[in-house]
């Protein structure tokens, strides 16, 4: 196919103060409810980058031709900006789809005479004005993608602390389902913490895990393991009496982890373990049963 | 040929793992071993792998079968400072390492060895050396 | 072996031991390179040492096949392990396993899979076996 973008070129640079204003006006009846002033910069902007791109030479045909990069970079970060302030895809390529009125019946006064030309020019716009739509709307939804995973992976990370209960002793309280992507924070964050500062007892505490089915039991088991692989002990407590039916109902084999109802029972075991000896020097408050102290074997 | 040192430390057997191993390195530790433990009486033996980043199966295996050759020639051993990557890698190739025996780091592995020998102290004869 | 810093694809023979290790290496090389994690890269490397010792063991030795990766915004790594030996007859079989027992291993072709994103077994009894494994940031 002939590569004329010869009169597409001289539409930009000749008839260019034209073909802005009626790409502004479009905008503008479209509404939308965005603000003006940054609609009339982005389109300066970008007749700006696709006159330099086709001055490089740019492919008409090709929009990932290296002349387009300016173009290219411009629409990635206008695309970048809007997926961050919340617009959506549509309104994304609809600022560059409302370019291709003023641009045709530009081409139709600057090739008036000239039909054949006009009908290839026409269709090769068209078809390059598609790309650069294409083009916004993909970096577009991989910015979201991005964002979206950003977020998810911080509130992972917030809501997976790992606590130093004692010498020796961490805990990890986990709320919320336990996924894979979870478990995968959870173990790297755990390991690390064990390997940083010596400890021979991690508790995992989920009281806070809604529910407990095969693959939650087996993202804990991994878990496990790798603690144990390491050479460090774990022990699972906040296991609800629903949540213990749910596991002997489904016949789900938890292989020897030790698991405690409730943290501070896991705490006492841990201790226990740890070698530590815990008694208690003051009498308990009148009323209250004296709790007998926990010796070490 | 690519040869792992093996150190004796009173009762004890050290091994520090600090290459890249090949197949046939990691087979010709085993054989070093046995014969070692054999020959010197040795009642404890640790394996230090703090410095190995990647652990695959054949060296999971070799690891397994040194401590089954161990506990059959009497002495009970250990393997020490796993890092986390290789634990979490290894988790998910499906190798669990059931009967090895593993610790933190050389410290608590000596501790380890040491209870070891002192709950079974007539396991092995002390005339060997 | 150094990486040509601009290659982004190459080749290299997995016929020895000494090439398993070399491999290994190489793959660790470019993870680095590629930015992922610790974890991420330790995955990728023992998925390649177990992949080529396949290709070694049981395919009679054969290469490794390297492809640096763009998709959009995410980079990746993808390895092709290929050896001209027998085959696998039974890939059903092959691609089998009991997680929780930790018994033999066989292949190691499952416990591999589980390493990477994606995972793909070509093979034709007779004539060779083609494993592509694939990796994201």
């Amino acid at each position: 196919m002939k590569n004329n973008s010869a009169a597409f070129e001289t539409l930009l640079s000749q008839h260019r103060a034209q073909v802005l204003a009626e790409w502004q006006a479009e905008l503008a009846a479209g509404g939308g409810g965005r603000s003006l002033s940054t609609e009339v910069q982005g389109t300066e902007q970008l007749l700006d980058a696709l006159q330099s791109g086709l001055q490089a030479k740019g492919s008409i045909d090709n929009f990932d031709d290296k002349g387009w990069e300016k173009s290219r970079e411009f629409l990635a970060a206008l695309s970048r900006s809007r997926a961050a302030q919340g617009s959506t895809a549509a309104d994304t390529s609809r600022f560059v789809l409302a370019l291709k009125k003023p641009v045709f019946s530009g081409l139709q006064r600057v090739l008036a005479s000239e039909p054949a030309l006009l009908l290839h020019t026409v269709w090769q716009v068209s078809t390059l004005i598609d790309n650069l739509a294409q083009f916004t709307v993909t970096t577009y939804q991989r910015s979201r993608e991005e964002l979206i995973n950003r977020q998810q992976q911080e509130l992972l990370e917030l809501s997976t602390p790992v606590i130093k209960l004692w010498d020796g002793v961490l805990a990890v309280p986990m709320i919320g389902t336990l996924d894979s992507g979870r478990t995968q924070i959870v173990m790297e964050a755990l390991l690390q913490r064990i390997v940083d500062t010596g400890s021979t007892i991690a508790i995992i505490d989920i009281t806070g895990v809604p529910t407990v089915d095969t693959l939650v039991a087996q993202h804990l088991l991994k878990t496990v393991t790798a603690i144990r692989l390491m050479g460090a002990e774990c022990i699972v407590s906040g296991i609800r009496p629903q949540i213990a039916q749910t596991i002997v109902h489904l016949g789900i084999d938890l292989q020897g982890i030790i698991t405690k109802a409730t943290l501070a029972d896991a705490l006492q075991v841990a201790m226990k373990r740890a070698g530590f000896v815990v008694s208690r020097s003051k009498p308990a408050a009148a009323g209250a049963a004296a709790a007998p102290s926990a010796a070490a074997d | 040929m690519q040869r792992i040192p093996i150190l004796q430390l009173g009762r004890n057997l050290l091994v520090t793992i600090q290459v890249d191993l090949m197949d046939q390195t990691a087979l010709a530790l085993q054989d070093d071993l046995a014969s070692r433990i054999e020959r010197t009486g040795a009642t404890g033996v640790l394996i230090d792998i703090s410095a190995l980043e990647i652990v695959d199966s054949f060296i999971g295996r070799m690891l397994a079968s040194i401590s089954s050759i161990a506990h059959v020639l009497g002495a009970s051993s250990v393997v020490v400072g796993m890092q986390p990557a290789v634990a979490i890698t290894l988790v998910e190739l499906g190798l669990s390492l059931t009967g090895v025996r593993t610790a933190l780091n050389v410290d608590r592995g000596m501790e380890m060895l040491r209870q070891a020998t002192e709950e079974h102290p007539d396991d092995r004869e002390s005339d060997r050396d | 072996m150094t990486a040509n810093p601009t290659a982004t694809e190459g080749s290299v023979p997995v016929r020895s031991e000494n090439d398993v290790v070399t491999s290994r290496q190489f793959v660790r090389k470019l993870a680095q390179q590629l930015g992922f994690s610790l974890v991420d890269q330790t995955k990728m490397v023992t998925a390649a040492s177990e992949l080529s010792r396949n290709v070694l063991v049981y395919g009679g030795g054969g290469d490794m096949e390297w492809r640096l990766r763009q998709d959009g915004l995410r980079a990746g790594l993808t390895l092709s392990f290929v050896d001209q030996g027998p085959g696998i007859a039974d890939l059903d079989l092959a691609m089998k396993d009991g997680w929780t027992t930790g018994g033999s291993l066989g292949k190691g072709l499952p416990g591999s899979k589980r390493l990477v994103n994606e995972f793909e077994l070509v093979s034709t009894v007779g004539q060779g076996t083609r494993v592509t494994i694939t990796r994201w940031k």
